[in-house]
């Protein structure tokens, strides 16, 4: 039985390569629409190219697409390394693969035709939403499947979070997709007015809270240790900062809906909740930062640890500034301005796509049983990806900062300082420079991509190490 | 089902009342109760003693101290802010803030602030303040704030928001006219080709080709003799016989060639076919009657420049 029984590859392998191909197209259409704020008549006046179409296509694919590719690799590669038992089903696991590619296509295909439910992030019509249900219980059918079957007693704290990422996202998902269908491509929610504006941010935020945030934690707590070979900081720092971490997130979301006609007892407790995160949010920082104590000068010489590592960081840095804009008199300033849009994209950048591209960096040599074919365009790729963000997020924060004090100036009779089109001038210099930042980190990925492509197709093969150990009886 | 102002019924107040108490306490448990027995005995430092896929390993260090102040300080911090803000239900705080009350504290300190600099025009009449230009620069500065987003900063409109500067006039150039257009708001309404009883293709077309001949644009004469005919059994009502409107109604002046949607043929046909429907709002009660007369004033002087 075990010493001959393998681990399921071949379903990570075709999430990876699809994490960065998805990646690439997510990217490029961020690009692109970037590139529309700046030159507004690259949208050609056709309807499929407008911002306003091709926008939820960027967020869709980057966050669902490319994110959600990299959480089913990793969390397949790690559930079933850490729990030395093969995925429950190859079938269903494969099922999950074709189910997802088949999401994102219809994503691909219905959103540039303008067909959306206009809730962020969930702008996919009832069809699709029922195709993202059937996969996302498989999907947690093989994941939990395989921690039932497992051969250690131990649940790892990787697998916490991938669990908690599960659970939530098919509830937040469930939950604010009900809707009464009118048509195949047409449906209105079930919720109306605040509550429904409520209900989208509760989704809203959890997206960011448990998709963006929690599964990619779990990445964290198997990448870091396993690539600086240093047993993770603080176990109990785990249990504290994996518990308080699920129970606020779910309560943040009505810092979107600060000063709007949400009652004003609902807002001050997303507002609370928000600030509560903060030191939950930095537990899960510490304790990957300080995985490196005694180890830190391999951040010197491995660009793959880097990339884990500054992603760390990232995650802590917007996680104090996420709390700081939930405050409502930070929000009265920075509410509806690229501050929002700097905020985002310091997490989706620096966090989610920098953790992610070095755990795949980590995985696919290991996927493959190929060497890596180049540490160099590992490392190119890093300061590529690094002046890229450094750029979108400082402008970001400039321009609006700059459009939240241009909407609030007055002039000595009352009367607004400047009209809305004033503010929009202001911004072209920044969305120039965000633009380019975004073609820097794009640029990284197709680095990646060639880096990758050469090292799959690489003649010298080393050994796939997918065997399962056999079981250790005592410990 | 519910009352009006109610965004929950009565027992989820007390379920999320009872739930964030509960929530709070329960972090402290956890950061209290993980953090016993954190004193670390000198030595070397070991790990759980658990390993996961041959080097995973944990160590149990102690909870770093400034992060657990941190914890802590949000923790109290929110206790306090619960108690003197609304959060807890229907529990109004101790402040008595609203948000709604604090809007209107800064409203009616607003306009203690700023409301003496136009009351005081508000007896002048139009005719003479539209030649004060400290008058039409407050005037200016309120179109700026209030109308640029459908009229345009330069007052020139855009299709289907009329433009101010052309002296062509919807609804009246005159003082008292702006003035009401302003203040009470004004909607046009031109009715669709079912209801306008033009029934076929053929009808629309001769309209359209009428019509571009009344404004003097090229056009397919024997099908205006048609819809000439058409024109004055339907759209003299309101349009009157020779096509010069009626600014009674805010029916537009067909002959002048300014269009308020378009003067194109294809343009024209489709304001035929699906009719269209003008809102100006009215802003009166929201902007009162001081600041409407100094909008009003710097509109007519626009009509004054040449």
């Amino acid at each position: 039985m075990t010493g001959t029984e393998t681990y399921n590859y071949k379903v990570i392998r075709q999430f990876a390569i699809m994490t960065i191909v998805w990646g690439i197209v997510g990217m490029a259409v961020g690009v692109y629409i970037a590139a529309e704020l700046v030159w507004p008549w690259l949208n050609f006046d056709i309807p499929y190219l407008t911002f306003s179409r091709l926008r939820p296509l960027h967020t869709n694919a980057v966050i669902f697409a490319f994110g959600g590719s990299a959480l089913f690799a990793t969390s397949y590669y790690v559930v079933q390394r850490t729990c030395h038992a093969r995925l429950v089903s190859d079938k269903l696991a494969a099922f999950t693969f074709w189910g997802w590619q088949l999401v994102i296509v219809l994503a691909a295909i219905t959103l540039p035709l303008g067909i959306t439910t206009t809730k962020e992030y969930a702008e996919l019509e009832w069809p699709i939403d029922i195709l993202i249900t059937v996969v996302w219980v498989a999907y947690a059918v093989v994941f939990f499947g395989t921690i039932t079957k497992r051969r250690i007693p131990h649940i790892y704290v990787a697998n916490w979070f991938y669990g908690a990422f599960i659970i939530a996202v098919a509830i937040l998902h469930i939950f604010n997709s009900l809707a009464i269908p009118v048509s195949m491509w047409k449906s209105y929610s079930a919720y109306a007015g605040v509550q429904d504006a409520m209900v989208q941010w509760w989704y809203g935020h959890n997206a960011v809270g448990f998709f963006l945030t929690a599964g990619f934690l779990g990445m964290m707590y198997y990448f870091i240790p396993k690539q600086a070979q240093r047993p993770v900081y603080s176990y109990r720092l785990s249990i504290v900062h994996f518990w308080a971490l699920i129970f606020t997130y779910i309560w943040a979301g009505p810092h979107h809906l600060h000063y709007t006609a949400l009652p004003d007892w609902v807002q001050s407790l997303g507002m609370v909740m928000s600030l509560i995160l903060l030191a939950p949010s930095w537990g899960g920082m510490i304790n990957g930062m300080m995985t490196l104590s005694g180890a830190w000068e391999k951040l010197r010489s491995d660009p793959i640890l880097r990339f884990l590592v500054v992603a760390v960081s990232f995650y802590g840095m917007s996680t104090f500034e996420g709390p700081m804009m939930a405050i409502k008199t930070v929000n009265a300033l920075s509410h509806y301005t690229d501050w929002t849009i700097g905020h985002v994209h310091s997490g989706a950048l620096g966090w989610v796509a920098l953790i992610s591209i070095g755990s795949l960096y980590y995985l696919i040599p290991r996927l493959f049983g190929r060497e890596l074919y180049s540490t160099k365009l590992v490392e190119i790729h890093f300061w590529i990806a690094m002046i890229g963000i450094v750029l979108y997020i400082t402008s970001m924060w400039v321009s609006g900062i700059m459009q939240g004090l241009m909407w609030r100036a007055v002039n000595p009779d009352g009367t607004l300082t400047y009209s809305f089109v004033e503010s929009v001038q202001a911004m072209h210099p920044y969305y120039l420079i965000r633009w380019l930042g975004g073609v820097f980190f794009l640029l990284g990925m197709l680095v990646m991509a060639y880096n990758i492509f050469k090292t799959v197709n690489s003649s010298k093969t080393a050994k796939i190490n997918d065997l399962i150990p056999a079981p250790v009886l005592a410990h | 089902m519910f009352e009006e102002g109610v965004f929950m019924s009565q027992f989820w107040d007390w379920f999320i009342t009872i739930s964030t108490v509960l929530g709070i306490l329960a972090c402290f448990a956890l950061i209290i109760l993980l953090n016993r027995g954190s004193a670390k005995p000198d030595g070397e430092v070991k790990t759980m003693g658990h390993v996961w896929d041959g080097t995973l390993e944990e160590y149990n260090n102690p909870l770093p101290k400034w992060w657990l102040n941190l914890f802590y300080i949000t923790l109290v911090f929110s206790i306090v802010y619960l108690i003197l803000y609304p959060g807890l239900g229907s529990f109004k705080g101790v402040l008595g803030w609203s948000e709604v009350a604090e809007y209107e504290a800064e409203m009616a300190a607003a306009d203690k602030q700023y409301g003496p600099l136009f009351e005081k025009y508000k007896n002048q009449p139009i005719v003479v303040l539209a030649k004060d230009s400290a008058a039409t620069q407050l005037g200016r500065s309120l179109y700026m704030t209030y109308c640029t987003t459908c009229h345009g900063s330069d007052a020139r409109g855009i299709p289907g928001f009329p433009n101010l500067r052309d002296k062509d006039w919807l609804y009246g150039g005159s003082p008292e006219a702006i003035e009401m257009t302003i203040s009470k708001g004004r909607g046009g309404m031109m009715p669709n080709a079912v209801a306008n009883g033009l029934k076929t293709e053929a009808d629309i077309n001769s309209v359209t080709q009428y019509l571009l001949g009344l404004s003097g644009s090229q056009h397919d004469s024997a099908a205006a003799i048609e819809g000439e005919k058409h024109f004055k059994r339907i759209c003299f009502v309101c349009h009157g016989m020779g096509g010069t409107g009626m600014q009674a109604l805010g029916a537009p002046n067909l002959t002048d060639n300014i269009w308020l949607y378009g003067g194109s043929e294809a343009k024209i046909r489709e304001t035929l076919t699906l009719g269209r429907k003008g809102k100006m709002p009215a802003h009166g009660e929201f902007l009162g009657e001081a600041k409407v007369h100094l909008l009003a004033t710097y509109i007519y002087s626009l009509s004054l420049d040449n």
